[in-house]
């Protein structure tokens, strides 16, 4: 039988550009895109609920679609642009969905915060949604324990320019 | 002055959560950083045979594997393991200390490598043999093995006999079955190694001084050998209120060593911590024919674990709704092999209230009246228990004003009368109470001459708004803009504070500021009116007020000099003041928030499939100090009632005792598709009694009272009583 105990893949190198800047890591392949953010980058922006993708903590923004970064293995993404909520802010000014999340007070421990707004950035991308019913829906990937979902929609629309 | 106290203020850390700035307990890190990967038994009961680490050792990157017989020294007496809200009675659980397993998912080792992926690849390698035991984790089965334990409230009159000679009774048991917190983040701790034995801890904690100590007394060390940091909390609910056994075992680790370690609880993992426990609610009601309560008899049996007793006061909140002559409340455990349950948003209440609040329904359908008017018939202006009246009590005002915004006068009573299209429409209504409880809190406000405070205290805001609401307080009291506060919490080394829950932070922590603030108030007063020339020179010192940057003339903001000013003329650079707060002691008045709650509902009757499409929850809980966070609470409260009464459940098989559905996809809680229109509505509730801001505290009654106005929508839609929660399609079509 063979030791399991030595069936520790190489590494792989991989490039990433992420929010703008390229990176390159040497990754065991089963290294998935949100631990490379956040172990290997330092980017915990991006948060772990459930390693399982059920409950979209980690979604971040992969060519311009969100994804859920704990079911992506990093090395597959070789070459991809990768955003996260760290890269959401320009020069300092808030992204319209993270002025809209604090005007709403969509939020309250903030832990699922970073994936409901790169989520609702790529549902924005999609121009699916076009009311409350639909936003509602195509936000349910996105869990949150602390119950904010009415004011998470009410901030999407304000981003949306709805009233 | 109020400019902020009171006003829908944004959160003070919302830029540092909506731009991934806020750091959680395992998102610091350390030079040297290794992680540890827990390895949890399978069995519910029984003993370690055989735990064989030599495969998972061997695997590089691998630094060691702690088990009971090979980890640094714990303590050996229960009271060191004792923290700040363990139960009274019991042991508690001790992580890696014997070979005793005491419950299905209790850690057994814990694998230490330079990166997590390898730690967790290594921990399959960690081979166990069990030594089972007989066990038992079903509820039910258990039911007749219960012990009473002291209940809530001493009996009034004859309950029973009451009961019996009623003329219209109401009897059911009513089933809430195990839940699970499942904050969003992930219980995590990271150690930093400090050297020479000293450690920083960060923790997901709801109290970092609780933990600070609990660590000191486990692992024997001094106060200043140990940090505790918590500054954010991804959500807790009541699990982060007791230490949890990953801070044990990376501190463990780093002892071990002698390097930084983190350790991070998988989402599995979670359902080995503490839980809401199943509960039977056996509710009793009995009345005259116009409704008016005769006798009140309330029975929770409930789960503990096999080594510590957990009870909460479920069954006797109709103490403080209903008046009736003759009320028995009694609690009942059942010791089965399961880990030991903990508070869980607003525990006892939300599941004993939900009981009461459906059994209040089912007796208004029996006497033919209106639920609403059933409750305001047997409204009790007095806490009967103590025979007391309330510091404030203005639940009648959340009837009228719920019933009102959510239009119950529409209300046809006959169940299945109402629909829209293909779908039969509820309407159902329950009461929601809490109390109002405050605890001693410490705070140091340091001002300086810039015209800048700083605010300390140990306090967590778990999502709670504390950050916000600490720094309205502070903003007002010392006449600044909330810009110039900073507020600094969750640091064990800061002012005291107990653990962030039972809804009394709020006013706790704002009574703290508002005394340290006082003090700097003097302190400046002082030094203004004895400047050369003061236009304060003749001015009471309790006259003088701090308002927009100076030290001022109560009403005449012309008299004033500015707090730099008085500052730089008595050569100070800054004012320090530490206070710590008591609430005077008053056991003349009952103190308690309230809540009416109305719900809709809309189900597919062919489908079984519920919507719950409107809930107004009409609040009084004193002075809300932040309207806009406070809503939230309430909202989430709301969200939380709505997943009670129709998704939550921890499913165990117990034919292993072991739960099936330990991940976030089948556990179900709401998703936002789940959630339509919810209304809050705080009712005015001036308090001059229960503390100087009349604040009473907003984190449990949002969620006490919407099961059962939900169940009772249900029942209204369709005609059919579902007593054994959550409500599922599968109840309602079988």
């Amino acid at each position: 039988m063979a030791d399991a105990a030595n069936q520790i893949a190489n590494r792989i190198p991989t490039n990433l550009v992420v929010n703008g800047v390229g990176r390159t890591l040497d990754l065991v392949p089963w290294t998935t895109l949100l631990d490379a953010l956040r172990d290997h980058l330092g980017l915990t922006g991006t948060k772990k609920g459930c390693d399982h993708g059920q409950c979209g903590a980690c979604t971040v923004l992969v060519d311009g679609r969100r994804v859920n970064s704990c079911l992506t293995l990093a090395v597959m993404k070789d070459g991809a642009e990768i955003t996260t909520v760290e890269g959401l802010a320009r020069d300092g000014a808030l992204h319209p969905l993270q002025q809209a999340f604090i005007d709403h007070d969509a939020f309250q421990c903030g832990y699922c915060t970073p994936g409901q707004i790169c989520s609702a950035t790529g549902l924005l991308a999609e121009g699916h949604a076009s009311d409350a019913d639909e936003i509602r829906e195509l936000m349910s990937g996105n869990l949150c324990r602390c119950g904010a979902y009415p004011n998470i929609v009410a901030a999407i629309q304000q981003a949306m320019g709805q009233p | 002055m109020n400019a902020y106290v009171g006003t829908p203020t944004s959160r003070v850390d919302g830029r540092a959560k909506v731009t991934g700035t806020a750091k959680y307990a395992g998102e610091f890190t350390a030079n040297g950083l290794v992680h540890g990967f827990v390895v949890a038994a399978t069995i519910p009961r029984g003993r370690i045979a055989r735990l064989d680490t030599s495969e998972a050792l061997r695997v590089t990157g691998v630094l060691d594997v702690l088990t009971h017989t090979h980890r640094p020294p714990l303590a050996d007496k229960d009271e060191a393991w004792m923290d700040e809200v363990a139960p009274d009675e019991g042991s508690p659980f001790r992580p890696l200390y014997d070979d005793n397993i005491k419950f299905n998912g209790q850690p057994i080792a814990l694998v230490v490598a330079e990166d997590w992926e390898t730690a967790k690849f290594a921990a399959t390698l960690v081979h166990v043999e069990y030594q089972e035991g007989a066990f038992g984790t079903d509820l039910e089965a258990g039911r007749d093995k219960a012990i009473e334990v002291q209940g809530p409230h001493k009996p009034r009159g004859d309950a029973a006999g009451a009961l019996a000679g009623a003329a219209v009774r109401h009897e059911a048991d009513y089933f809430i079955p195990t839940e699970h917190h499942n904050p969003m983040e992930l219980f995590a701790t990271t150690v930093v190694w400090d050297g020479n034995g000293r450690i920083t801890v960060y923790d997901k904690t709801q109290g970092v001084q609780n933990v600070h100590k609990y660590l000191c007394g486990v692992f024997g060390k001094k106060p200043d050998d140990i940090r505790v940091l918590s500054p954010y909390v991804g959500g807790a609910f009541g699990s982060g209120l007791r230490p949890q056994y990953q801070v044990v075992l990376a501190t463990l680790g780093a002892l071990a060593l002698k390097r930084s370690v983190r350790v991070v609880l998988t989402r599995q993992q979670m359902y080995g911590l503490g839980h809401r426990p199943a509960t039977i609610e056996r509710v009793g009601l009995g009345a005259k024919p116009d409704g008016t309560l005769e006798a009140v008899a309330h029975e929770a049996t409930a789960v503990t674990s096999r080594y510590e007793d957990f009870s909460r006061n479920d069954s006797g909140w109709a103490e403080q709704l209903y008046r009736s002559p003759n009320s028995r409340y009694s609690h009942k455990l059942v010791r089965l092999d399961v880990s030991t349950p903990c508070d869980m948003r607003a525990p006892g209440a939300a599941s004993g209230v939900c009981a009461l609040e459906c059994a209040m329904d089912e007796l208004a359908v029996a006497l033919k009246l209106d639920p609403l008017e059933l409750r305001l018939k047997c409204y009790s202006d007095r806490d009967q228990s103590e025979d007391l009246p309330y510091t404030s009590k203005q639940l009648r005002e959340c009837y009228a004003r719920g019933a009102e915004a959510f239009g119950w006068s529409k209300r046809n009573p006959t169940p299945r009368s109402m629909r829209d299209d293909k779908e039969l429409v509820g309407w159902g209504m329950a009461t929601g109470v809490w109390e109002a409880l405050q605890m001693p809190v410490a705070v140091r406000i340091v001002l300086t001459a810039n015209g800048h405070a700083e605010v300390y205290c140990a306090a967590s805001d778990i999502g709670t708004g504390t950050y916000t609401i600490v720094a309205q307080v502070a903003a007002d009291a010392l006449g600044l803009p909330i810009e110039s506060i900073s507020v600094k919490l969750a640091d064990s080394t800061l002012p005291q504070a107990p653990v962030e829950g039972g809804s009394w932070m709020a006013a706790s922590s704002a009574h703290a500021v508002l005394g340290a603030a006082e003090d700097i108030r003097r302190e400046l007063a002082r030094l203004a009116k004895t400047m050369p020339a003061s236009p304060l020179g003749g001015v009471d010192a309790a006259d003088v007020i701090l308002v927009d940057g100076t030290i001022a003339k109560a009403g005449d903001k012309g008299r004033a000099v500015s707090i730099a000013d008085a500052m730089r003329y008595g050569k100070l650079e800054r004012i320090e003041k530490h206070k710590l707060n008591h609430f005077a002691e008053d056991k003349s008045h009952a103190r308690n928030t309230h809540s009416a709650v109305f719900a809709e509902v809309k189900i597919d009757e062919q489908l079984g499939v519920i919507r719950v499409t409107r809930v107004v929850s009409a609040v009084a809980a004193g002075r809300i100090l932040n309207t806009k966070t406070g809503r939230s609470q309430i909202m989430g409260g709301v969200v939380w009632g709505i997943g009670m009464a129709l998704h939550e459940e921890t499913v165990t098989d117990h034919r292993f005792g072991r739960i099936m559905n330990a991940n976030i996809a089948e556990y179900h809680i709401p998703v936002n598709a789940d959630i339509h229109d919810i209304e809050v509505i705080f009712v005015e509730e001036r308090d001059d009694r229960i503390n100087a801001l009349g604040v009473k505290g907003l984190g449990e009654i949002g969620i006490v009272g919407v099961p059962a106005a939900i169940a009772n929508a249900v029942y209204h839609a369709t005609g059919k009583r579902i007593r054994r929660f959550p409500i599922t399609l599968d109840k309602l079509l079988a």
